[in-house]
């Protein structure tokens, strides 16, 4: 006892040592396998480490063996949520290497699939981010909503998630005859289910308490960690590729670019809703004025792009998307590299995240819209 | 004053909130009949996957027991991932010519990504995508799969 | 021997009779001691049951999904097979716990459960224990569940559930004030703690009508506060699995995490059977005023049933709100409690005073 005594009263010999907790890679709120080593005082968080390559599966490396419309269907599988992105990406990096401009019908498909694949990746963001708060029910309503788009995709390219639709020089199929129906249906649909989702999530004030001024990221800050899509928007740093490096059919749609100047997650979540508005209002300018013409052009047979650098950059549904080949004239790329939007995101996590409670850190983290393959390649 | 106002109606707005979303959460509650799952092995007579649908690749057969293969090995080149294996042989013709024919079109349903690359490659469209969904076995052997049934000839008219 | 649905006294009279006719007075209550003790356990275990049963049902509706319908006639077997599944899994003791009090916590949370529903009334003659202090005994009990909470978070050696156990304390302690206090405004009108009496008190009219505006607040205090104490959505931060993926009972398996699963279940009976008991008139029938014709096509349903039809509809409303809501985060929690349901309550109480002064009540 007289130990204990003198233990408690002479505090410099209690011990004290960090506090760190472990969340991942096997934990239901890092949507994947991440982890993060949280630094912790009492309930309150210190710093995290972000420890990442659990799933690295070398894609990259990968690409450099393939040939180029072989390794298109590898970028599905990166952030397979924005997997018409990704695709359409590569695509368009080789067709403005071999200078090849692709029919009007396929550039107003691709915006189309582009603007149904971030509602989609949105839908699912949102159901799971309502699950890391909490509210189990969410994820049912969004994937509900989902399911509509995913049997678009699945009617058109054949597959619902990892569709590998874009091929150098245009599609892989033309667009089924129910497409343009099914697509106005469930923007019929969506337009009466959305206001759901604010009511039931947004416009509770639970919801709003939890997230209105936390983990406040200045635009500064966003621009020089490189935080783009609607995680950087709601930060007010302009970066929406659709509009700054206008690629398909973009320039022939208005359309807004959501910006917000408080960076905070309820801004983030708050965008990321606006953008499904913004995305079907897209959709609903082009779905009935699709061009008749072919759905790719003739490509020869073995694609070589010429000796040199290309670049090409996308909206993919978490920020910018950027494809970077490096080209000695052979039939696969000397060195390819993307720039995935989910690996900067993830990495201003710690600057967000200090003297949180751990309950903000999982909801900091949803917002901030990880999706790991993305960040692991 | 003004403070004990704004706490009543802070308390009561935020009660509203919440009463909303019980709205929302009830309209489905009290329906309960008005389910979007579907009970999944039932349905299996019923259900139709699209016709675009990439459940495997195979190879379609007429009533001869015959094929449109010719064992050209495009659709192993195009794989990005050597899911196919295209095993030749050569055999006299009636003629006294040699001809190389397929002799087995092996599939590995275990590694391929189904992108659909192999079937846009096969110049004599032998090999389509199928629809079967239900892919689990008990052994990985089962997934390596000759698409060529045995026997099978290639059918006429189809040139090299 | 007289049985009667709608009124059981004369049934355990007569029970009592036959058994103390040939047994000495000893061995008579120990007799009856083990009979009540084995109606508990089955009730416990049977309604436990059925309450995992209703929720999975009840948020499958939320969700537009269809629940369990493959174990028996719309999945009603499964749960049940369920339980066999857990019954039969590994015991697993984690290495570095404090064996004691590892094991003995499970215990601690189920034992609260069975002392405090043999405080209720589910039928007239229908409980076990009635004395003039009931309303406080329950609560008071109520209170030693947290512990066994705290200590299966502390011995687990985890860092998820001691953080769960630790949040658990902070608001189990809070949330009892709100509850305590809500009792009290409505004891202030009952004139009673005993809760036989506070029943009795309601058989021309519930508590929740005859208190007008302040029973209306108190009503809904009770509810968001027993939701709290019962560690449920959205106040389930003890168990937060987006955060702490298990919270408490992280590290237990089998029988034991059952013990926790059963005594959640158990606790959202108690929450609910208690705002039935005091606001919603107990087992007794929907009554208004005395001896109209209203009240006597109300009295033809038994007690009983009107007990449990009361219960389900508050535990109904209770996972209605879990599967809506999101969590509330730990401060927040505190500050909800502290901020706006003790100085709502303390303002109910006075007004309730004034009520009863008044004599405004029916
Ligand atoms: S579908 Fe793709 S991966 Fe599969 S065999 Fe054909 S080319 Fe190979
Ligand atoms: S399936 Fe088609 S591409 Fe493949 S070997 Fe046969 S004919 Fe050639």
């Amino acid at each position: 006892m007289a130990e204990y005594r003198e233990i408690i009263f002479n505090s410099d010999k209690i011990q004290t040592d960090d506090y760190f907790v472990n969340i991942g890679p096997q934990h239901p709120s890092t949507h994947g396998a991440l982890r993060i080593v949280a630094k912790l005082e009492g309930e309150i968080v210190q710093s995290i480490d972000p420890v990442i390559g659990y799933i690295h599966s070398g894609i990259e490396k990968m690409c450099e063996s393939l040939s180029y419309p072989q390794l298109i269907h590898l970028t599905d599988r990166m952030d397979y949520l924005s997997a018409h992105m990704n695709n359409e990406a590569v695509c368009l990096c080789i067709e403005n290497a071999l200078q090849v401009e692709v029919p009007e019908r396929v550039k107003y498909i691709r915006t189309i699939m582009d603007e149904l694949t971030r509602i989609a990746s949105h839908q699912l963001w949102w159901c799971a981010t309502g699950m890391d708060m909490g509210a189990m029910t969410t994820f049912f309503y969004g994937l509900r909503d989902r399911e509509p788009i995913l049997d678009i995709f699945e009617e058109t390219c054949g597959a619902r998630m990892t569709f590998n639709y874009n091929v150098p020089g245009g599609l892989m199929f033309d667009i089924h005859p129910n497409f343009q129906k099914r697509v106005k249906d469930f923007i019929r649909y969506f337009r009466k289910k959305l206001p759901e989702y604010d009511t039931l999530l947004s416009g509770n004030v639970i919801f709003k308490e939890r997230t209105k001024g936390l983990g406040v990221l200045s635009k500064e800050e966003a621009i020089a960690w490189g935080v783009t899509g609607p995680s950087g928007r709601a930060s007010g740093y302009s970066c929406d590729v659709r509009k700054l490096h206008p690629y398909s059919a973009y320039p022939y749609v208005k359309f807004e670019e959501k910006l917000a100047t408080d960076g905070d997650t309820f801004w983030r979540y708050q965008l990321r809703i606006e953008e499904m508005w913004e995305s079907m209002k897209i959709i609903e300018q082009l779905i009935d004025n699709i061009p008749e013409g072919d759905f790719a052009v003739k490509m020869k047979g073995v694609i070589k792009l010429p000796e040199g650098e290309f670049y090409q950059r996308v909206e993919s549904a978490r920020g910018e998307f950027g494809v970077f080949i490096v080209s000695d004239g052979k039939k696969n790329p000397y060195r390819l590299k993307f720039r995935s939007p989910g690996f900067s995101n993830l990495f201003v996590l710690n600057e967000l995240v200090k003297g949180v409670k751990i309950a903000d850190l999982v909801a900091i983290m949803a917002t901030l819209d990880l999706v790991i393959p993305d960040i692991d390649r | 004053m003004k403070a004990l106002f704004n706490y009543i109606k802070e308390v009561l707005g935020g009660f509203y909130t919440l009463l909303q979303g019980l709205g929302v959460t009830g309209k489905y509650l009290f329906t309960p009949w008005n389910y979007v799952t579907q009970s999944y092995p039932e349905n299996r007579e019923k259900l139709q996957m699209f016709e675009r649908f990439r459940g495997e690749v195979i190879m379609p057969h007429n009533e001869n027991n015959e094929h449109k293969c010719t064992g050209c090995g495009l659709c192993e080149l195009a794989c990005p991932n050597g899911s196919i294996e295209i095993i030749s042989k050569s055999i006299l013709t009636e003629d006294g010519k040699k001809k190389r024919i397929i002799d087995k079109h092996i599939y590995h349903l275990g590694m391929c990504t189904l992108c659909n690359l192999c079937v846009r490659a096969c110049p004599s469209d032998a090999i389509i995508m199928g629809q079967k969904y239900e892919h689990a076995v008990y052994n990985r052997s089962n997934l390596t799969k000759v698409l060529n049934k045995p026997g099978s000839k290639i059918m006429e008219g189809i040139k090299e | 021997m007289a049985f009667s649905i709608y009124d059981f006294t004369d049934l355990a009279q007569s029970i009592h009779n036959g058994l103390s006719s040939s047994l000495t007075p000893v061995w008579t209550t120990v007799i009856e001691w083990a009979i009540i003790g084995i109606l508990y356990i089955l009730f416990v275990a049977l309604f436990g049951l059925f309450l995992v049963y209703a929720e999975r049902k009840v948020c499958a509706a939320i969700q537009q999904r269809i629940g369990p319908n493959r174990v028996g006639p719309y999945g009603f077997i499964q749960t049940i097979a369920d339980f066999i599944k857990l019954l039969m899994k590994e015991i697993i003791n984690p290495k570095g716990v404090d064996h004691f009090l590892y094991n003995l916590a499970p215990y601690i949370v189920i034992a609260t459960v069975f002392i405090i529903i043999s405080m209720f009334p589910f039928a007239p003659g229908l409980q076990s224990f009635d004395f003039d202090i009931g309303v406080f005994f329950v609560t008071a009990v109520s209170s030693v569940g947290v512990i066994g909470i705290l200590l299966a978070g502390w011995s687990s050696n985890n860092k998820y559930s001691l953080i769960g156990g630790i949040r658990s304390g902070a608001q189990i302690i809070s949330y009892e004030l709100s509850v305590g206090l809500s009792l009290i405004t409505m004891i202030i009108l009952s004139g009673t703690m005993q809760i036989s009496g506070i029943v009795n008190g309601q058989a021309d009219g519930w508590f929740l009508f005859k208190g007008h505006i302040p029973a209306f607040i108190a009503f809904v205090i009770f509810i968001i506060a027993g939701t709290a104490e019962t560690n449920r959505g959205p106040f389930d931060l003890p168990e937060g699995e987006s955060e702490l993926t298990g919270g408490f009972h992280t590290e237990y398996s089998g029988i034991k995490f059952a013990f926790f699963f059963l005594a959640e279940y158990m606790n959202l009976f108690i929450v609910a059977a208690m705002v039935t008991i005091v606001f919603l008139g107990g087992w007794q029938p929907l009554h208004f005023g005395t001896g109209n014709g209203f009240n006597a096509a109300m009295d033809l349903l038994p007690p009983i049933i009107w007990f449990f039809l009361k219960v389900c509809t508050i535990i109904l409303l209770i996972m209605w709100f879990k599967w809506t809501f999101p969590r509330l985060r730990v401060d927040q929690i505190l500050t909800l409690e502290w901020k706006y349901l003790l100085p709502i309550n303390l303002f109910n109480i006075i007004l309730m005073s004034v009520v009863v002064l008044m004599g405004w009540h029916w």
